[in-house]
């Protein structure tokens, strides 16, 4: 019954090889969420202003609900399930608990993406540059002020961990 | 963390906060169903229009299409739902009473191929013409949204004998005294026009639905509801079935803010599901949800009267909120509204008259703290302006006029229950009241009331098994508010237990017990006073069981870390239970029922209690460009007792923040009934770089709630407070404003304005 084209995509996600044969039209976020399971990955605005959706594509982030499955091929992605390692929390992801950076959680996995993508790029960034960095992740229930806490321990323990 | 102890006013760690940080919590629609099919709803291009037909056969054609629900279809149940007036069809039947009143449904193997689908269904409409604006709709011979003699009233209406009339939905009015004779020997009157927006609550989870049907008498599904037995009810009527037949999972929710309040967009995927066979899952684009529901935007004129001394002494408001196409919570946010039009003070006399006005516009429900949000910025700012003609202080001016403790708020209904001037006196702290303001800076606040609790009908139990741990089943919704961990915490606080022992699981209906509502503030007070009751009861079984093992009496026996105590005898939860069953198994229950006639508030005089609605704000305004800078916010969070303070910390910020939106950002633009901004692109809420450069926060704890412990209610009132803290910070600089939200462009009218003056 389906005359869509299909694709057959080869690709690396949270580290593992995946090959899917997916309708080319099949946007990221739906390969990640239906057919793959990983459901941390969010939609909300569904036009790459919320961030919710937000994954890492070769250490960048990404709104996974505006680009499609083919075009990660032989990326390497990495989604909020693929960040904790052994069940040990990621220093982020601990930071986001110790400074209740979270209440619904919605924005939760896009957050803590967005944010270790500029701490792999900026390791201890001002104020002002994680505010204007994670400008593009909306959170609606904590007014910003405990993930901005939560990024600056996340860039301190980080720090800590290196030296 | 979570095997510690974490009593009742400690900062335990969110016991969702791990599953939420790894992706690992499960939202409605993050659920699949084997063989479920994907819903996409078709919905009216016409503000109002009567459907003549509707040809789904080329859509039918489509492969993967499995059914396609139309008016049609509802013959054979009841097909209409509000739980205040029945007004609202699953899918139109008639007519289209707003540009996205959903009209057909399709329900496919794939999203993508419903929405194919969707784009081949013909309809032929009859464009109608329409009321778009609350003036339109009152005016004479105005068109009907609705024939209001056919309506009936619903589930849980709470209108009294109030009937619907013309494009009426529903009044409330409240007087005390002779107004007029008190206005005319006044020294002092302010008045005013003023108009708040239609704003979009925007919990980033769009609305969902999962619908299965077992048999053609078993429903089962899952939807981010924050009323799951209000919704069951509603259903189980629609559907004709018991409603022990209707059961309803509520995993975790992506944000309420109210938008989540009543039945949404579960009938859609129930009629959907039964038509197709097969089960159905729905979910909301933002536009789509931004069409299912909003806040009330508002007219309002004012008028209030003091005397030259400062003394407040009458104040008349009139006011008509947009309900839109149906009436949705509408009652009930008109009511709120009429209840916080007087604000916290003393009044020689006062007339209100509320209005929920019916308009071809997109319905509009609850949100965070309504009806306070409404009012406060306008009563606040009257205060404000009295201040500057008699030449008093505006903190002084509040002192003055704000109701004590046990004074009539309103007649019938709770005396004031808090310490409203310890209150206000804690902002002015925040804000350093008495120092000097840098020169271009302004500083306001604002103080309201909501009333808040909604219906005090709440139960749960508690299971404890055979080692140690305990189960919460509780019916509260958990929306971000951090209800799971404040359970916990109060069952922590009496068994005594760590929280790696206790669980507190979804919502649903067929296990976890009745609950009201998670809305009005209320989990905490209500549905935590359950929790408490519950508590309270397994650690009375303990006790008698710990008591019958070592022949002492209940008296002797402590509950500390985790174990029963007499002398230094001691045994773990699991020893008593052992000893109690004679192995290792076995369970006790403990129960907690809270309802009107019981508990420390006199709950039977409503509100549960009144949430006050306190904070300032310190801002500077760019000239050039009216934009608004927020130096500095004052939240002040008056709650009896604090069960977790970082969290109430929390809910103080994103209550701020949403406040923030509400004031300076937020408007659904409408144009002949079209909204005209419904993407996130184009409707803009607070960012993380829009934060203000400081935020103040006080916790009053009074102990003066109804809850257990004494606490009451958090999270709605600071909403409230900042659009009129903001407002009279705006005007402490000069800049005077009664519209919002207070755009640049508006600002930089205002000074315009007011340089030529």
């Amino acid at each position: 019954m389906n005359t869509q084209p299909t694709f057959k995509l080869t690709t690396t996600i949270n580290g593992k090889p995946v090959d899917a044969e997916i309708e080319t039209r099949t946007l990221l976020i739906d390969f990640l969420r239906e057919h793959l399971g990983l459901t941390g990955t969010k939609r909300s605005c569904d036009m790459q202003v919320c961030g919710s959706c937000t994954v890492l594509v070769d250490g960048k982030p990404v709104s996974s609900c505006s680009i499609l499955a083919y075009e990660v091929s032989d990326r390497d992605v990495l989604t909020i399930e693929g960040l904790a390692q052994k069940g040990e929390l990621h220093p982020i992801q601990q930071s986001f608990l110790d400074e209740y950076g979270l209440q619904c959680g919605y924005c939760t996995p896009g957050m803590v993406l967005a944010t270790l993508a500029l701490l792999n790029e900026n390791p201890n960034p001002n104020d002002s540059e994680i505010k204007s960095f994670l400008s593009g992740n909306l959170c609606r229930c904590t007014g910003y002020f405990p993930i901005l806490n939560a990024v600056r321990r996340a860039s301190e323990r980080l720090a800590q961990e290196e030296s | 963390m979570l095997n510690q102890k974490y009593g009742v006013g400690e900062k335990a760690p969110r016991v969702d906060g791990p599953s939420k940080v790894t992706g690992e919590a499960k939202f409605t629609a993050d659920i699949r169903l084997a063989n479920m099919l994907e819903a996409r709803v078709l919905r009216s291009p016409f503000p109002h229009a009567r459907i003549r037909s509707i040809d789904t056969s080329q859509a039918e054609a489509l492969d993967g299409v499995v059914a396609i629900l139309t008016g049609t279809d509802l013959s054979d149940i009841d097909p209409y739902f509000g739980h205040a007036v029945r007004d609202r069809p699953i899918v139109a039947i008639d007519a289209a009473r707003f540009a996205g009143d959903p009209v057909a449904v399709v329900a496919a193997e794939s999203a993508h191929i419903a929405a194919e689908a969707l784009e081949l269904i013909q309809i032929d409409y009859e464009e109608l013409p329409a009321v778009t604006t609350i003036e339109a709709a009152l005016a004479d011979g105005a068109v009907r949204v609705h024939d209001t003699d056919a309506l009936r009233l619903g589930l849980f209406h709470g209108l009294g004998d109030f009937k619907p009339h013309d494009n009426i939905c529903y009044e409330h009015h409240m007087t005390r005294g002779d107004v007029e004779a008190v206005f005319a020997e006044a020294d002092a009157i302010v008045e005013g026009e003023f108009r708040f927006p239609a704003v979009y609550q925007y919990a980033l989870e769009t609305h969902a639905a999962t619908a299965i049907w077992h048999g053609a008498d078993q429903l089962e599904m899952w939807a981010n509801c924050q009323h799951p037995y209000l919704v069951r009810a509603e259903l189980a009527d629609m559907f004709d079935l018991p409603k022990a037949n209707v059961r309803l999972h509520v995993p975790f929710i992506g944000g309420g803010f109210g938008s989540k309040s009543y039945t949404r967009m579960e009938p859609i995927a129930a009629a959907m599901a039964r038509k197709a066979g097969r089960p159905v899952r729905v979910v909301n684009s933002v536009t789509e949800s931004m069409w299912t529901s909003r806040r009330h935007n508002m007219i309002c004129r004012m008028r209030t009267a003091a005397r030259a001394d400062g003394t407040l002494l009458a104040r008349t408001a009139e006011m008509w909120l947009d309900t839109g196409a149906y009436a949705d919570n509408g009652p009930r946010v008109v009511a709120t509204a009429a209840d916080a039009a007087p604000g916290p003070y003393r009044w020689t006399a006062y007339q209100i008259d509320a209005y929920g006005v019916y308009t071809h516009r997109s319905p509009s429900g609850s949100y965070r703290a309504f009806g306070a949000t409404h009012l406060e910025w306008i009563g606040e700012s009257q205060v404000d302006q009295v201040a500057r003609k008699l030449g008093m202080d505006p903190l002084e001016i509040r002192v003055k006029n704000l109701l004590k403790p046990g004074e009539a708020v309103r007649t019938p209904g709770k005396p004031m229950d808090a310490d409203l001037i310890g209150d206000i006196r804690k902002v002015a702290e925040g804000l350093e009241w008495d120092k000097p303001r840098p020169p271009g800076v302004g500083r306001g606040m604002g103080i309201g009331l909501l009333a808040a609790g909604s219906r005090p009908v709440s139960t749960a139990f508690a299971r404890l098994e055979s080692e140690g741990t305990v189960t919460v089943m509780v019916s509260t919704s958990e929306l971000g508010q951090g209800a799971r961990t404040a359970m916990s915490q109060i069952v922590s606080q009496e068994l005594s237990i760590p929280l790696s022992q206790i669980r507190v699981p979804d919502g649903d209906t067929m296990v976890t017990p009745y609950d009201r509502s998670t809305g009005a503030s209320r989990s905490t007070t209500l549905a935590g006073g359950a929790v408490h009751l519950a508590a309270l009861d397994l650690k009375d079984q303990l006790i008698a069981i710990a008591a019958s093992k070592w022949q002492v009496a209940g008296s002797d026996i402590i509950l500390r870390d985790g174990r029963a105590w007499v002398g230094d005898q001691s045994a773990t939860l699991s020893e008593l239970l052992f000893y109690h069953f004679g192995f290792s198994g076995g369970e006790l229950f403990g129960r907690g029922i809270v309802r009107p006639e019981q508990g420390q508030g006199t709950y039977a005089a409503g509100p549960v209690f009144w949430e006050v609605c306190v904070g300032g704000v310190e801002v500077e305004v760019d000239e050039e460009t009216g934009r608004i800078h927020l130096r500095k916010i004052v939240s002040v969070a008056d709650v009896g007792t604090a069960v977790n303070p970082a969290m109430i910390k929390g809910q103080e910020m994103g209550g701020a923040a949403q406040g923030l939106g509400n004031a300076i950002f937020e408007e659904m633009v409408f144009s002949d009934g079209q909204l005209l901004n419904g993407t996130m692109a184009d409707y803009r809420v607070p960012k993380m770089d829009d934060i203000a450069d400081e935020f103040v926060s006080y916790i009053v704890q009074n102990e003066d709630g109804p809850g257990p412990y004494g606490l009451k209610g958090v999270g709605e009132g600071i909403l409230a407070a900042m659009p009129a803290a903001i407002v009279n910070a705006l005007a402490d600089i000069g800049i005077h404003l009664n519209e919002l939200p207070a755009t640049p462009e508006r600002v930089w009218r205002a000074i315009q304005q007011s340089k030529n003056v």
